[in-house]
């Protein structure tokens, strides 16, 4: 069982909606026991890191998540949920992200007259083949979001090219996050989320 | 880099699909959710549903058409037609849509596209511009209700207002060439590009592969939305991004 980290953020229901058209059994929830006793979990989210992890807190979930990580639980960051995973965030001011991996988020730069944000379908060229990230080779993505994850290229699985090099999937261990929506990435997306589901959470 | 986006437009009345839908074999010719998988497959960037449904009592059908959509096809999906508070916004969001497009309640309250922009970010709310151009004064002039009724605005502050506003996103609709089929308006949209720096979809006007070509290749625009020339099937989505590719245009 997937549990999709419900904290009242924009795409929960839409993850919800591929993982149900995929057959993969899940469920929304915000509740820690739940979220500790999943299988895999699935964080999503849509809009600013600061409010993003304000709600997490109100909700107690920070040490919950982190804990689920540390105890080697699959988990998917995505878009937001993917820069939550990081140290630092600094999208209106400085705030403390999960922490599951180094790095900080930072504003695409528009000084070289990139429009921000950073949406619709770009490439993604994968730096460390892995069977989750190998569905995604040269394959075509949607994006939409105005900071990117600067972390070590140790972490740097896969990249998409923007006049900046974004980070478009990272991973350490079992915490991998996604840049892009799986979950509006037509069947290349729906099968990254099968493969993840294979890969990380049965296996 | 950023492939450049088609996108498909339809027209929603009552949860139904109207003008023709020739361009595949479909078993119920008004079914969105038939009609936007059908363009998934053929390859579409993202589909623009637009609500023409008269009375208000109606809106909610329209809800339940995205929740049905977004169940059924993985896309970007936006929806627009007179959406006139955060609440229609929420209710939209929450089925499945990714953005919201306003129009007329853009221009009757602008502090709706703060307030959305605020609760759902920017990246949620597409303003939908429709432009003709007033041969008196020499500009580009905003109209609303569909296209029905002549305001005081002129275009290219009005695009640079909502962006200021939080708007992430033009989708600015040339009355001129809208069902003309000569082309897209390359002086409106060099004129956009230049003034604001979010993502601009062209619309209107287009016929022809080389009208695709031509707005790519001449300006700066991100998407071009297209509505009769896919539902009669006068041209597919395959055509055109290969006719596009062979430009040197990036497409997905």
């Amino acid at each position: 069982m997937i549990v999709v980290v419900d904290y009242d953020t924009g795409n929960t229901r839409n993850l919800k909606k591929a993982l149900d058209y995929l057959g993969i059994a899940n469920q929304l929830s915000s509740d820690s026991a739940t979220i500790l006793a999943a299988d895999g979990l699935i964080l999503p989210g849509v809009g600013a890191f600061q409010k993003a992890m304000a709600a997490l807190a109100e909700r107690g979930l920070v040490n919950v998540l982190q804990t689920a990580a540390q105890s080697g639980k699959p988990m998917l960051g995505i878009c937001l949920g993917m820069q939550l995973l990081v140290e630092t965030g600094y999208e209106f001011g400085v705030t403390r992200g999960l922490d599951l991996l180094p790095g900080e988020v930072v504003p695409i730069p528009t000084d070289n007259g990139l429009k921000v944000p950073h949406m619709g379908w770009n490439t993604n060229q994968v730096l460390q083949s892995n069977p989750v990230a190998d569905v995604f080779a040269g394959e075509a993505t949607y994006f939409v979001h105005s900071f990117y994850v600067q972390t070590a290229a140790k972490n740097i699985i896969a990249q998409t090219d923007y006049g900046v090099k974004i980070p478009s999937i990272i991973q350490q261990d079992n915490v991998m996050g996604m840049q892009f929506h799986p979950e509006k990435s037509g069947q290349v997306g729906l099968a990254g989320l099968a493969r993840f589901n294979k890969e990380l959470v049965l296996a | 880099m950023l492939a450049k986006r088609i996108v498909p437009c339809l027209d929603v009345d009552h949860g139904r699909v109207k003008k023709g839908i020739n361009f595949v074999d479909l078993t119920d010719v008004g079914d969105p959710a038939e009609i936007a998988a059908a363009y998934e497959q053929q390859g579409a960037d993202e589909l623009v549903f637009l609500d023409i449904t008269a009375t208000n009592e109606a809106r909610g059908a329209m809800v339940d058409t995205i929740e049905k959509v977004a169940a059924q096809v993985f896309m970007p999906l936006t929806v627009g037609g007179g959406i006139k508070n955060v609440a229609d916004m929420q209710a939209l969001l929450k089925a499945g849509a990714d953005k919201i497009s306003l129009n007329s309640a853009a221009v009757s309250q602008p502090g709706l596209i703060k307030a959305g922009a605020e609760k759902f970010g920017s990246q949620c709310i597409v303003v939908a511009i429709d432009v003709r151009w007033d041969t008196a004064t020499q500009e580009y002039r905003v109209y609303v209700n569909g296209g029905r009724k002549v305001t005081d605005l002129e275009a290219i502050s009005w695009a640079k207002k909502v962006v200021a506003l939080g708007a992430g996103e033009l989708l600015v609709t040339s009355m001129d060439r809208d069902g003309t089929k000569s082309g897209y308006d390359l002086a409106l949209y060099h004129a956009l590009t230049a003034a604001v720096n979010v993502p601009i979809i062209a619309s209107g006007g287009c016929g022809k592969l080389a009208d695709f070509n031509e707005v790519f290749a001449e300006t700066d625009v991100d998407a071009a939305l297209a509505a009769s020339v896919f539902h009669y099937g006068e041209l597919t989505i395959p055509q055109v991004k290969q006719s596009l590719r062979q430009q040197g245009v990036t497409v997905r």
